[in-house]
């Protein structure tokens, strides 16, 4: 049974409590903060645990981080001559999301994550339900323009506009007009389309979901079977078309794994199912492709005997 | 509400009973609407980069940055090196208020000059080397070059002594020296300027912080701004003669004065000089001989005269 939009998230705080149905949101949200605290922590306190930002950064005064997307702009920008500190961040960067899924960097680390989900928590609350249509592939070719303007340019022309390191940097090192962006942002998600930003546009975005596209950490649907159509984790997942094929892929044989690069392993499915489908997990072993699944649950015939 | 949830329905019930054909035509067109959308964002923010990415004449980049163009290649705006900077004086350029490419790190030597730390500090902590890890002599750095803009205002031309951007200077008397010239004014005093030279100046900016006056008179400019370029076939005479050893021309003759038999004139102030090189004196007088009258006017309407 369809659950209306006022009654959204009801069944399972009634079943498991606020605190319990709102869990991965509180996690997520104490680790945005925490980021961005440490990162804050130097300049204000004078406790230097990390200093820079997400754009490159050295924790500890020893481990350098750069972020690879940028790494790659610089490369197409004709600047070859890169330190040893950039290279190494950037691999350690990489490798990190390539393990937990690269757009966890949207959902848990991002600070532009939580100015659209404002947007789109107020577009809910305002009732607004137009939005445009841009294809969920736009982001690709954004990425494609971002590495053709540093190419062309020969400068990181889209870190002149990119709204997440103008928040992330604004907010430790000044701000400037920069804030005018973020309430572009904002604005766009909330009046002219739902997940516009994140969800259809960020080249960030599109980039991490490729690395993310291999990643360990997997939102799992390992009780699907319980599903009761309530929809209501396509109303609050940011990146909707990656659910069908794990919820309701049964039938093609396809894993309960959320396997799509698009998802951002921010878990609001798993507190929002009142029926306890979804959890955090690990893809297992993957078959050829289609995504089948050593020893998934109920597995269409003729696949159980493949663990 | 509820039909938009029953489209999404429809979405997610898709299984193999009826694969969803797209049309070419829909295809074609969605593609080139999101090509075309994000092409014009593009084209937006290319032409926006250039004018976005152009340094102002007062913006100093930290000791070590590449030339310009590569240095906004490399950046990562990270802000490393503001954090690093013991003397607190760089800073990340903010959107709308510095007109430096924004994050870019850069100091004001006016309000904030590089101390020109020994260990240079904010240039090995540069995870990409847009600041040069090989720098690593702080005398070798090349932040601008001071140029003494305003010779009117400065008082060291106006007959005062000052001196004080020569004394902070940290590579003293070979960055900036004190030369001393006739003042013309008062007829019988020495000015004592301030000259600075490109081959030891760092552009640190200490000299346009100390200027005394209200706005400096010595400022530091980006070396684009700075500096003028000969003609690359321009060859220094004198150089070249020292360095071959000899004139690389036609040797040097004698200028022939035209004078009487057994007579030369003597270059350095004694006049007419015989073939021994005794100075020839006007008789009666016993002053030294000269060709040129002490009328500096004879000289010059000489052959005036004889015309008409």
């Amino acid at each position: 049974m369809i659950t209306p939009l006022d009654q959204l998230g009801r069944e399972a705080i009634a079943k498991r409590g606020w605190f319990a149905a709102h869990k991965w949101l509180l996690l997520r949200r104490l680790s945005q903060m925490s980021v961005f605290a440490l990162f804050l922590l130097g300049p204000i306190a004078g406790i230097w645990i990390i200093k820079g930002n997400l754009s490159s950064s050295l924790l500890f005064d020893v481990v350098p981080m750069t972020d690879p997307l940028l790494f790659l702009q610089i490369l197409s920008a004709g600047f070859t001559g890169i330190a040893s500190a950039a290279v190494i961040g950037a691999a350690l960067v990489l490798v990190f999301y390539l393990v937990v899924g690269g757009r966890v960097y949207c959902s848990w680390v991002c600070p532009v994550n939580i100015v659209t989900d404002t947007a789109n928590w107020l577009r809910r609350r305002l009732n607004i339900k137009s939005s445009a249509k841009i294809s969920v592939n736009a982001r690709y070719w954004m990425l494609a323009l971002t590495l053709v303007l540093s190419f062309s340019t020969g400068t990181l022309a889209y870190e002149l506009v990119n709204p997440v390191s103008m928040l992330h940097r604004g907010l430790i090192f000044g701000m400037g007009f920069g804030w005018t962006i973020v309430l572009g942002v904002f604005l766009f998600d909330l009046l002219i389309m739902k997940h516009g930003w994140c969800g259809h546009l960020c080249p960030m975005g599109a980039f991490y979901g490729i690395l993310g596209n291999s990643a360990f950490v997997r939102v799992r649907a390992d009780r699907r079977a319980d599903c009761d159509d309530c929809m209501e984790c396509y109303e609050v997942c940011p990146e909707p078309q990656v659910l069908p094929p794990a919820l309701k892929g049964e039938q093609k044989g396809l894993a309960p794994v959320i396997l799509s690069g698009d998802c951002t392993n921010c878990g609001r499915c798993v507190d929002i199912c009142g029926e306890d489908v979804f959890d955090f997990g690990l893809r297992i072993g993957r078959i050829s492709g289609v995504g089948k699944v050593d020893g998934a649950p109920r597995a269409v015939s003729g696949h159980e005997s493949a663990s | 509400m509820q039909h938009r949830f029953m489209s999404e329905k429809a979405g997610h019930t898709f299984k193999a009973s009826k694969p969803r054909k797209l049309s070419r035509r829909k295809f074609l067109t969605d593609i080139a609407r999101t090509a075309c959308g994000v092409g014009f964002f593009g084209l937006g923010v290319g032409i926006y980069s250039k004018p976005a990415s152009s340094l102002p004449a007062l913006a100093l980049r930290p000791p070590g940055a590449l030339p310009e163009e590569a240095f906004l290649a490399a950046c990562t705006r990270c802000g490393l090196c503001v954090r690093d900077c013991p003397y607190d004086i760089l800073k990340l350029a903010e959107l709308g208020a510095d007109n430096v490419a924004t994050g870019t790190p850069y100091f004001t030597a006016r309000t904030g000059p590089c101390e020109m730390c020994e260990d240079i500090p904010c240039v090995p902590v540069c995870p990409t080397g847009a600041l040069s890890h090989e720098l690593t002599d702080i005398n070798k750095s090349r932040m601008g070059l001071a140029v003494l803009v305003d010779q009117e205002s400065c008082i060291a031309f106006l007959g005062l002594r000052c001196e004080v951007c020569f004394n902070v200077c940290p590579v003293r008397d070979q960055a900036i020296r004190i030369e001393p010239r006739p003042n013309l004014r008062s007829g019988h005093h020495a000015l004592f300027i301030p000259v600075v030279y490109s081959e030891a100046c760092t552009g640190c900016g200490l000299c346009e912080k100390a200027c005394i006056l209200e706005e400096a008179a010595i400022k530091v400019l980006p070396m684009r701004v700075a500096r003028g370029e000969l003609g690359q076939h321009y060859r220094l005479g004198w150089e070249q003669k020292d360095k071959a050893g000899g004139s690389l021309v036609a040797p040097d003759t004698e200028h022939k004065f035209n004078l009487p038999e057994g007579v030369k004139y003597d270059y350095y102030g004694r006049g007419l000089v015989d073939e021994r090189g005794a100075a020839i004196t006007m008789p009666g007088t016993g002053e030294a001989a000269t060709p040129f009258s002490s009328n500096p006017l004879d000289t010059l309407n000489r052959g005036i005269r004889e015309a008409k």
